[in-house]
């Protein structure tokens, strides 16, 4: 077990490296910092020596791999690579590029824990309403609840969750006055400003992992272990929730933890709609004020959230089945 | 003599057409094909939606012939020929009136008066009415007394010459349906109506009605008012709606199309070499993948974005900017997402290269290259196939979030995105400015839910195995009435009159 996770640790170390490799590249080399400075400063013209400021106070002025001016072990450490790449890799995030250059690793630890106040009981809840849903079509297999069901669930799977933000914010906020419009409290308060954000989110996501767990439900439902069950004479929902439900779970578990990297980065669309200030927000904020430092840090957190959940959902994998062995 | 303009997106809609058509061909002439396509068309949820999706096609494609118009020359004939810098598309000529009848700001649907008050001069002295709109409803003299019959009128003949094209179409459908079964005509239009044909057609030939008997009353309507109102510059709504569908379609399948050839090459090198090519590619997708997909794709757009704004130089018009980052935000979606198909692709790969015909052709001496590309590529073309749908109507729904974080199309481009970035704001004023919304919801719907539905269409037909996930209301129905259900007979195609 511990061989197996060092392993998988070490895989995904590597990954990590090609991730900050690749947003490296892409960050510095499609665009050089001084197209960056350019569009940073804004306006028509711009000349060379802002484009030099703006460099030197956030270290872009450096060379990129190799720097020949420096000594010794300075020849790699004093480079734009070692302080905006390598330096990732310990979690030190360095400064926005924006003109208020906050510091971004404090930002994130303090957004986080807002984005987790929405996240977590969506994910739990989540889970919870598309399998009981997929459990309920299940159930009504073949009858009128199963059919207008899933032509529900097709239904809702084609409306863009924009719509239902929309319309939810409008109906219960602006029509019936019932939660706040937009805006976030810390405390208990925070409950009044998540519960539609949460709802919305949920209703916007059933129609498709809905169906997608029925079907993960029907395959199973197909298998020989169903048919002794019942042949045994076990009632339907013992068989559907004794026997069904755990051997569902393996890819069940699967889809719905492709969803954990998300829970810490939080929804960016529910978060900057409803005005609550998480990672989200903050990945809206980054994109359209074009800050390069912020989004590079988001992405490398992305990724290693992405690393460890799947390193998790194979643990998980054992302890749902044990025929899993991991070697 | 107006100038064609080929756009990026353009070109590839057209191969993409081509590309369909001669698909198409190649059905006709390949029997497994052709009983996997007729399978689809038997469902009669695809089969509707297919009719829905053409239709959509079509406007898209119409959209999609560029041109300049000539711009009057000043002086002699020698001087050059000046083009205008407005591009604009065969669809912009089909709603000139709409793109020339231009409001000020906000009116209702089919309003004859503008939707905020402001100073007007009445009888000599200044106030603040509603005044009446440039162009919706201008054709009546006294517009609060003719309005309601107009409308009406209007709406009426639209609906009449809708059910004329339907029925028309009907009759044509008939016509054919007669000469491949070799009935009479009017034994056709009964098998018809009592749905007794070989696809199940009158579900289709219902849809062209509903369509018709929907596009006929707006169409008459559009003559004269401004059918979805207008948005806050005045522009037409209705139009803007149409003008989405390109940019919804361009998207929905370019992006599919520009993960293809890494998700398809590298998915059955993986599969077939296996080794350390295979813990390449491995290594690869896996690294892609695990950046969240917003994320990165945000961070290529606005890589894209720095490179458009700092060589302005390289593209004549506006529409040529926004046309090359549609184009390339295409690429990036692809370049992006083709982890999941490449994955697919391996294992599908690995399972068929230790089947018998594949060991075979390794005895007989067949080159690696031609055996991938004879023998495992057209046996997985089936998952390219299923993907490919089903990824149209999840990319036309990832564009409406893109757009709304920023990173999505051009602003200048028309998009169902754009449409409902603009209409969140518009839902927060008092009175509701709620068209926008409307239109941009109930195109976008249309057109995702018949992608969706052809795409399970299509999922079932070409994987059997899915087919147990299939609703039935009444599973025993189908049993008690077996002359109810000529597709479960009859599933291979029968040969032109044969009866």
């Amino acid at each position: 077990m511990l061989n197996y996770i060092l392993r998988r640790g070490f895989y995904g170390f590597l990954i990590l490296l090609g991730v900050n490799l690749f947003t490296f590249l892409l960050f510095f080399t499609v665009n050089t910092p001084d197209d960056m400075a350019r569009l940073n400063i804004g306006g028509k013209r711009v000349t060379q020596e802002q484009i030099e400021k703006w460099k030197t106070e956030r270290g872009y002025d450096k060379p990129l791999y190799v720097n020949d001016k420096a000594s010794g072990l300075d020849k790699l450490t004093d480079t734009v690579f070692w302080d905006r790449s390598v330096s990732l890799l310990a979690l030190k995030f360095g400064r926005s590029d924006a003109r208020s250059a906050t510091d971004i690793g404090h930002e994130i630890r303090t957004r986080m824990w807002v984005s987790l106040q929405l996240a977590v009981p969506l994910f739990v809840l989540q889970v919870f309403a598309s399998v009981g849903f997929a459990l309920l079509l299940v159930f009504f297999k073949n009858s009128r609840i199963d059919f207008w069901g899933v032509v529900a669930c097709v239904l809702m799977l084609s409306i863009s969750s924009l719509f239902y933000i929309i319309v939810g914010q409008f109906l219960f906020s602006r029509m019936f006055r019932l939660v706040p419009i937009s805006g976030f409290a810390p405390g208990l308060d925070a409950v009044r400003f998540l519960i539609l954000p949460v709802a919305l989110s949920l209703l916007s996501r059933l129609g498709g992992e809905g169906r997608l767990y029925r079907a993960m439900f029907l395959e199973e439902i197909g298998r020989d272990y169903v048919r002794t069950a019942r042949a045994k004479g076990l009632s339907e929902p013992r068989v559907l929730f004794r026997h069904v439900l755990p051997n569902a779970l393996i890819p069940i578990i699967t889809s719905a933890g492709s969803y954990l990297p998300y829970v810490f980065l939080g929804s960016l669309v529910f978060e900057s709609f409803f005005g609550i200030p998480g990672l989200g927000a903050y990945v809206i904020d980054a994109i359209s004020g074009q800050d390069f430092a912020i989004l590079r840090s988001i992405v490398f957190i992305g990724s290693l959230l992405y690393i460890a959940t799947y390193i998790l959902i194979d643990i998980a994998y054992t302890w749902v089945d044990p025929r899993v062995r991991l070697s | 003599m107006p100038k064609i303009v080929f756009l990026w997106s353009d070109v590839v809609v057209m191969l993409l057409v081509l590309a369909l058509l001669a698909y198409g061909w190649r059905i006709r002439g390949s029997v497994n094909l052709r009983a996997s396509w007729t399978k689809v068309f038997h469902d009669p949820a695809a089969l509707c939606s297919a009719v829905i999706l053409l239709v959509f096609l079509g406007v898209a494609v119409v959209d999609s012939v560029h041109f300049r118009r000539a711009l009057q020359s000043a002086g002699g004939a020698q001087q050059v020929q000046a083009y205008s810098t407005r591009t604009e598309s065969l669809l912009d000529v089909v709603f000139s009136t709409q793109v020339e009848g231009r409001e000020t700001t906000y009116s209702r649907p089919l309003a004859t008066r503008a939707f905020t008050k402001d100073s007007r001069e009445v009888n000599g002295r200044t106030e603040r009415i509603f005044p009446r709109l440039d162009h919706g409803g201008a054709h009546l003299k006294d517009d609060e007394a003719e309005w309601a019959g107009d409308v009406a009128r209007r709406a009426l003949l639209g609906l009449a010459i809708g059910l004329a094209v339907a029925l028309a179409i009907g009759a044509g459908v008939a016509a054919v349906v007669a000469r491949v079964n070799g009935w009479t005509w009017r034994q056709a239009v009964v098998q018809l109506r009592l749905n007794q044909t070989d696809l199940p057609l009158r579900a289709g030939l219902v849809t062209v009605l509903v369509l018709c008997a929907v596009f006929g009353p707006v169409f008459a309507l559009a003559t004269q008012y401004h059918v979805f109102g207008t948005d806050r510059t005045g522009n037409d709504v209705l139009y803007q709606a149409f003008k989405s569908i390109r940019t919804a379609f361009v998207i929905g399948t370019l992006s599919t199309v520009a993960t293809l050839p890494l998700a398809v090459a590298l998915g059955i090198l993986a599969g077939y070499f296996k080794g350390w090519i295979d813990e390449v590619i491995q290594y690869l997708y896996t690294t892609l993948s695990s950046v969240p997909n917003v994320l990165l794709i945000a961070a290529c757009v606005l890589m894209m974005q720095v490179f458009i704004d700092t060589h302005p130089d390289l593209f004549e018009t506006g529409a040529e900017r926004a046309d090359v980052r549609l184009f390339l935000l295409c690429v990036i979606l692809g370049l992006t997402g083709w982890a999941t198909l490449c994955r697919l692709l391996r294992a599908e790969t690995m399972k068929l290269r230790e089947l018998d015909y594949v060991q075979a052709a390794t005895a007989f001496g067949v080159s690696d290259w031609r055996i991938m590309l004879r023998h495992i590529f057209p046996n997985v073309v089936h998952l390219i196939i299923i993907t490919t749908v089903l990824d149209f109507s999840a990319l036309i729904l990832y564009e409406a979030v893109l757009s709304y974080v920023g990173v999505g199309v051009d602003p200048s481009m028309n998009s169902f995105g754009g449409m409902i970035n603009l209409a969140r704001n518009e839902m927060s004023r008092d009175p509701v400015v709620w068209w926008s919304f409307a239109a941009a919801f109930s195109f976008m719907v249309a057109l995702v839910l018949a992608a969706n539905l052809f795409a399970d269409g299509v999922r079932d037909a070409f994987d059997p195995r899915s087919r147990i996930f299939r609703p039935r209301r009444n599973p025993l129905g189908r049993l008690a009435r077996p002359e109810a259900a000529p597709a479960a007979s009859s599933s291979t195609p029968s040969a032109p009159a044969s009866r």
